[in-house]
């Protein structure tokens, strides 16, 4: 016999709205600037997104990274941008700026084979993107998920309601924005993987909230006389252990990715960690109360057949 | 009832069995001789991020290839007009793409117009002067034709770089066009990066030019450029101390031969000095044209001029009429052997340009390998854990349908012999985890309806057909999305979308009816009195 970890709750969540909607206009003008910083070219933009050169070192022996710092600024690399990942003494040299002719990787390696002769390497990756790339894979990536909003509106507008749709967007649009307002402040890339992780994040938010939808759904067609608020508030409390079990076992693969995954995935299981986070909160805090404060004070109409 | 529980447990064996068929070649290694002969052999694929390879994208300078095909018009313009005696001056490709003609008088200019009307109908007028009884020329290229050019060079220069790859040995590479002028290579597993990129990257243009002999190369280097010469260079590395210098040469503009009429090209070594050299191969048309060549020009100087560096410039001794010629310098035997690749597999029609170029060595490609699998493997022994301590026996069964997700999940992707990238693993995540919730979203509906007081066998029911429309909510939403990201997307975001679309239709069959099935099984059988939830 299994267990449970909630009985039956009453939490007023309808009720406590205006907090949460402070924290999400918080949480969105920080994502929002983070977005504006990205525009304007002032934010850490990956090389994939902004052009440029990133080559990542194995070292034998541990380094110091003040010697390569040094060592690439002697031979004019002024601008690059190095981390140091002592597991495996690993060197990561970034140059945001794209290359022209003459590559740049083969300089890097030329310099670090000659001032680190007694310390000997081997490259990771090597990564040379032009101007024009980045911009592409930018371009291509905001299309493919303008499209995809508006596809998933439409669809839940035609099984729900056009409110709903629109919430649905606007909660899954406040996800992605936090996680990537987060990762600004935090200082960490903008890169491709991170887009990965913000579409997936997207994916986990939008299921989250059409389960909770769902519920109201149901209960409206049950108690058609009731407040809207009072009907969203039991809808969520019957859905917050389903809620709560399938963010612990998210959370739990999420734990074993960041911990255990490799450098590679490190931000990747980050960025997934606080998407899980966030967007658990924003079906209960935002997506429900966006259509309470549109709708209360008119009768919903939800599609009677299922 | 039990008809079917038959067909729904048929249904999810057959499938389990194809799946396991379709993975058997990924897992197994060698497949067995008689599994070759009857049954599939399609693998996943890891992509590039995770088992290390190069990914580059090429532009092809389309526009080189058109100026070239202008150069070619200029210069048998001039070729006919000398040999008709009609008096021209400045034929040649102007820089914005036109080609200018300059005629001296009004019987040349007749003369002329006969002839472009005769043989080049295909080039506009695009301007006509006449000034102080001369008559000047801007003709242009129909922007079909051009465009025809750019087309063929991308083309051309696909196959070019396929061979060359084919030639370098790499197991599997992508070589397709991309977008209008660009060319993606993918190259798994390489070990020698620089090389590989030398290899792919080079025009690898040969031609035979003449030392301009009757003008001083001093003067030239002055900036007194003779009409129809030009200077090319020569690296010299110095064997002891390996300095690097460049010599000048002055060289007569005119290719007399070009690396088209090659047959084969060989790295091969001076038995005397212990020196790799390439050697040549012409065909005979190639043979002809050499032997001419050697015929008219004994005691001149013949430069052997490669993407415009010179390699070296022999004095033709006497006439040379095998069909064979020699590249020498200083070269390493790989140099030479490479060098001999790209002759062989013929010149790129128009010079690309590296726009991408990712390259993620083996070692690291491993590494992810290696820490991926151990954290997907620490983080399903918790999942699993989780499911039957917060579920009982229930969750046993949440965990089958998270196992018959994998597999057939797997299946699929062996099927349609999918690349498998870390964002597709990223897709894979959310797939699976939205299997988790689809038998939570059950199970907990279930134990609403037992708490109703329902039986168990009703409350399975109940709970099964209210999670439905749940759990087809959620992830129709999630398959629109990821069928858009599908058709708009790139690359990663691509892989991303293939994983998760497919994770999510083979969801919805798991959970649908991998799990129920069994409810439906063990409640035929004997009424519960009790469930394990």
């Amino acid at each position: 016999m299994g267990i449970e970890l909630l009985g039956k709750t009453n939490f007023d969540f309808i009720g406590k709205r205006k907090y949460a909607f402070i924290l999400s206009v918080v949480l969105v003008a920080l994502g929002i600037f983070a977005m504006v910083q990205l525009w304007r070219g002032q934010a850490n933009l990956g090389i994939d997104f902004a052009g440029g050169t990133s080559v990542q070192l194995k070292f034998e022996k541990p380094f110091q990274l003040d010697r390569a710092r040094q060592v690439l600024e002697a031979n004019g690399f002024k601008d690059s941008e190095l981390q140091q990942f002592t597991e495996g003494n690993k060197l990561l040299i970034q140059i945001k700026k794209a290359a022209g002719g003459e590559r740049v990787s083969d300089k890097i390696l030329a310099i670090f084979t000659k001032e680190f002769a007694d310390n000997k390497f081997v490259v990771d990756s090597t990564t040379e993107i032009g101007p024009k790339v980045g911009k592409n894979l930018r371009d291509d990536a905001l299309i493919a998920i303008l499209v995809s909003a508006i596809g998933m509106i439409i669809y839940i507008a035609w099984r729900f309601e056009f409110s709903f749709g629109v919430a649905a967007a606007i909660a899954t649009f406040h996800d992605v924005v936090a996680v990537l307002g987060i990762f600004f402040i935090l200082g960490k890339e903008v890169n491709l993987l991170l887009i990965t992780a913000l579409l997936t994040v997207a994916g986990y938010s939008l299921s989250d909230t059409v389960v909770i939808y769902d519920r109201i759904r149901e209960n409206l067609r049950l108690r058609p006389r009731d407040f809207l608020g009072d009907v969203m508030n039991s809808s969520i409390n019957e859905v917050l252990s389903r809620t709560l079990v399938t963010g612990i076992t998210v959370f739990l693969v999420l734990l074993a990715l960041f911990f255990f995954g490799g450098e590679v995935l490190h931000d990747f299981s980050l960025a997934l960690l606080l998407g899980l986070a966030i967007g658990t909160y924003s079906s209960i805090f935002v997506a429900s109360p966006i259509v309470f404060e549109w709708r209360k004070g008119k009768k919903v109409k939800i599609r009677t057949r299922r | 009832m039990w008809r079917s529980i038959q067909l729904r447990a048929g249904l999810t064996a057959a499938f389990l069995a194809l799946s396991i068929i379709f993975l058997i070649p990924t897992l197994v290694d060698p497949l067995p001789k008689w599994w070759t002969k009857f049954l599939p052999t399609e693998k996943i694929n890891l992509g590039l991020d995770l088992r290390g390879g190069m990914h580059l994208l090429l532009e092809v300078e389309t526009q080189k290839a058109v100026e070239s095909a202008l150069d070619k018009y200029a210069s048998e313009i001039k070729d006919v007009l000398a040999k008709k005696d009609i008096p021209a001056r400045q034929v040649e490709r102007t820089p914005d793409g036109k080609i200018s003609v300059l005629l001296l008088d009004a019987k040349a200019n007749d003369r002329f117009s006969q002839v472009r009307a005769d043989q080049y109908g295909n080039l506009k007028v695009a301007s006509f002067r006449e000034q102080d009884g001369k008559f000047q020329y801007l003709l242009e290229m129909d922007p079909r034709e051009a465009k025809a050019i750019e087309e063929s060079a991308v083309r051309q220069g696909l196959e070019t770089i396929r061979n060359r790859v084919d030639q370098f040995g790499v197991a599997e590479p992508v070589i397709v066009p991309q977008g209008d002028k660009e060319i993606l290579v993918q190259l798994p597993g390489i070990k020698e990066p620089q090389r590989a990129i030398e290899l792919i990257g080079r025009t690898a243009l040969l031609e035979f030019k003449l030392v301009d002999e009757e003008n001083s190369l001093e003067e030239a280097l002055k900036g007194n450029l003779p009409p129809g010469s030009e200077i090319l260079y020569q690296k010299v590395a110095e064997k002891d101390t390996g300095v690097v210098t460049r010599r000048p040469y002055l060289l007569k503009k005119r290719a007399l031969m070009t690396g088209d009429v090659l047959t084969d090209a060989r790295m091969r070594i001076k038995s005397d000095f212990n020196e790799p050299y390439v050697s040549l191969d012409f065909d005979s048309r190639g043979a002809r044209l050499f032997d001419q060549i050697t015929a008219e020009n004994v005691k001149k100087r013949l430069a052997i001029v490669l993407d415009n560096n010179v390699y070296s410039a022999p004095v033709i001794q006497e006439r040379i009429s095998g069909g064979k010629a020699q590249i020498s310098g200083s070269f390493t035997p790989e140099e030479a052997t490479d060098l001999a690749i790209v002759l062989r597999a013929g010149a790129l029609p128009a010079p690309v340009k590296i726009i991408q170029n990712v390259t993620v060595g083996p070692s690291l490609g491993q590494d992810s390998i290696d820490k991926g699998f151990r954290a997907a493997i620490i983080g399903s022994i918790l999942v699993v854990a989780f499911m039957i301590i917060y579920y009982g026996l229930s969750g046993l069964l949440a965990d089958w349908a998270l196992f018959l997700n994998i597999v057939y999940l797997m299946g699929a992707l062996a099927s349609m012999r999918a690349t498998l990238t870390l964002p597709g693993i990223a897709g894979i995540i959310l797939a699976i985890g939205m299997a988790v919730d689809s038998n939570v979203l059950m199970f907990e509906r279930m134990r609403e309806e037992l708490r109703l007081g329902k039986t168990v066998r009703g409350a399975v029911d109940s709970g099964y057909e209210k999670a439905l429309f749940t759990i087809i909510d959620s992830h129709v939403t999630t398959l629109i999305t990821a069928v858009v990201l599908f058709q708009f997307g790139t690359g990663p975001i691509k892989g991303f979308a293939v994983t998760l679309s497919l994770g999510v239709v083979i969801n919805l069959f798991s959970s649908l009816i991998g799990t129920k099935v069994i409810f439906d099984w063990v409640n035929f059988k004997k009424q519960l009195k009790r469930l394990s939830i």
